[in-house]
């Protein structure tokens, strides 16, 4: 190295020089969240999804797409108004199932947000991570049923690098030339919460300056609501979280993506920070396929509040898992109980999915948009639907309306099926 | 017809919960058979493919459904009943 380079390091740090100061919390370096996108049955971006969840506006309607009558779930919160050739050329169309067009739609709102460009080095040192139980189930439904309903023995050449999970992933990857670590998580209803964790700690251990993340699900389509159907925990009218009358979950699609980025970075390069990303832990139940674990819940949120560095008094809100089936939400308000204690009393807790209805795979990107507004507006999104108390989720639900209030730590639940947990926790700057 | 029926029905749910079907008393529950919520659910479809009926059952709200999940007997009565609804 020349003296005339060392010389002027010493003055001011060079930008190659910056990644690589560890300026960390306990030795790691801290994350942040410096830019957001979204699509799904609220709005088409941010702005308009935050606004629904301040008025308490429901996504939710009638369901409409193909053989849609032959199902007897009718009700989703499906984005009506989706046409793909606004955005997407005729040779993209080709290529992209819709959760991937959903994925790239909110991360390019997300990467605009952060201003972040990637050519050069960055982009050696940035991926992206991202969360999905269906993938391009669309894409699946609609060739299964030209080969076996209709007869037809030839499939389009892109049928699968169309529908396999990390398209969606590999696409970000592509349009922004990330060439760092990319990957698709699939952890059922958790994904997105596994896959923002997982991108989390990758920044924060230094082995990515910038992660892209989030999730995306497409899976509203004949064959996608016939299989849920299968279950039995489907509501035919509404989602309820919380309500002593709830009697279901309610299917939704979309998708949400952030920008998680070093904190020096963000600072030095004077990024708008939405949110700092402080603690993620993961449990898995061991013990039913469908039915949740208080235990298991439990241990995720604590692991959080642990990894963050937070006392439980600190945090004043959570985005909760909050189905709206009996089973979920009962023992999601006995695992808050038991990991808060006393403060659960005090503490806010709302299920967005009565809005914007579960996007499984996509739901908890979606819902760290309800964390990031109570951390930054002072809003904290209601829970809405709600009709009867029910004396097994006796917390603070937020029930109908939004409410204003300041929170300085939050907490983002998500309880898969298979009974693995993923619980996020972010903090104001 | 009605004893076949209830046969078939015990069958199927002796099956479910892997005993033979003269253990499966009409006064069991579910729960004493050892059928848990999804062995339940398991049960209920494979009622409505044995017969070509449409139960109503919602696993968030059994007590609301009109069919009633009590024990063998209720069971039985809510199976027979479908059945004969279609057959008229």
């Amino acid at each position: 190295m020349s003296a005339e380079k060392t010389g002027k390091k010493k003055a001011e740090p060079t930008k190659s020089a910056m990644p690589f100061n560890p300026l960390t919390r306990d030795g790691q370096r801290r994350v942040v969240i410096t830019g957001a996108g979204t699509i799904n049955a609220l709005g088409h971006d941010v702005a308009s999804t935050l606004e629904a969840f301040r008025e308490g506006r429901c996504g939710i309607t009638r369901l409409d797409f193909r053989d849609v009558d032959r199902l007897s779930i009718q009700i989703g919160a499906q984005i009506h108004d989706w046409q793909p050739e606004s955005y997407f050329n005729r040779q993209q169309i080709l290529l992209y199932d819709k959760f991937t067009q959903f994925t790239l739609l909110a991360a390019k709102q997300a990467v605009a947000q952060a201003g972040l460009n990637f050519q050069g080095k960055l982009g050696l040192r940035a991926g992206v991570v991202l969360g999905t139980a269906g993938g391009g189930l669309n894409t699946w439904d609609d060739n299964y049923r030209a080969v076996y309903e209709e007869g037809k023995n030839r499939v389009h050449p892109f049928v699968v690098p169309k529908l396999m999970n990390n398209a969606a992933a590999s696409h970000v990857s592509m349009e922004f030339g990330l060439r760092g670590p990319s990957f698709t998580v699939a952890t059922a209803c958790a994904s997105s919460n596994h896959a923002m964790g997982l991108a989390f700690q990758m920044i924060r251990s230094g082995g990515a300056q910038v992660m892209l993340t989030g999730g995306s699900e497409a899976m509203l389509c004949f064959g996608g609501v016939k299989a849920w159907e299968g279950l039995r925990v489907m509501s035919r009218d509404a989602c309820r979280p919380f309500s002593a009358n709830r009697n279901g979950m309610v299917q939704g699609e979309g998708a949400g993506v952030f920008v998680f980025e070093d904190y020096e970075a963000a600072r030095s390069r004077g990024a708008d920070i939405l949110a700092e990303v402080v603690g993620f832990a993961m449990s898995s139940d061991a013990q039913d396929i469908v039915m949740p674990s208080a235990q298991g819940a439990e241990r995720a949120i604590r692991g959080a509040l642990q990894d963050g560095g937070l006392n439980p008094e600190q945090i004043g809100y959570i985005n909760a898992h909050g189905t709206g089936t009996a089973a979920n939400d009962k023992t999601e308000c006995a695992a808050v109980a038991h990991a808060f204690g006393h403060h659960a009393d005090r503490l806010m807790m709302s299920s967005t999915k009565s809005m914007h209805g579960h996007l499984i795979g996509g739901t908890g990107a979606v819902e760290l948009l309800a964390c990031i507004m109570a951390l930054r507006d002072g809003v904290i999104a209601p829970t809405i639907g709600y009709q009867e108390a029910d004396p097994e989720c006796a917390l603070d639900v937020v029930p109908n309306e939004a409410r204003e209030a300041q929170v300085d730590a939050v907490l983002s639940n998500a309880f898969a099926f298979g009974g693995l947990n993923a619980v996020i926790a972010l903090q104001r700057v | 017809m009605t004893d076949t029926v209830k046969s078939r029905i015990k069958n199927i749910i002796a099956e479910q919960a892997m005993l033979e079907p003269d253990q499966v008393s009409d006064e069991a529950t579910p729960e004493e058979l050892g059928i848990d919520s999804l062995g339940l659910v398991e049960s209920i479809f494979a009622l409505e493919e044995e017969f070509d009926i449409t139960i109503p059952f919602n696993a968030n709200e059994p007590e609301k459904s009109d069919f009633d999940i009590s024990n063998m007997g209720t069971i039985i009565a809510a199976v027979e009943r479908l059945v004969a609804e279609k057959a008229a």
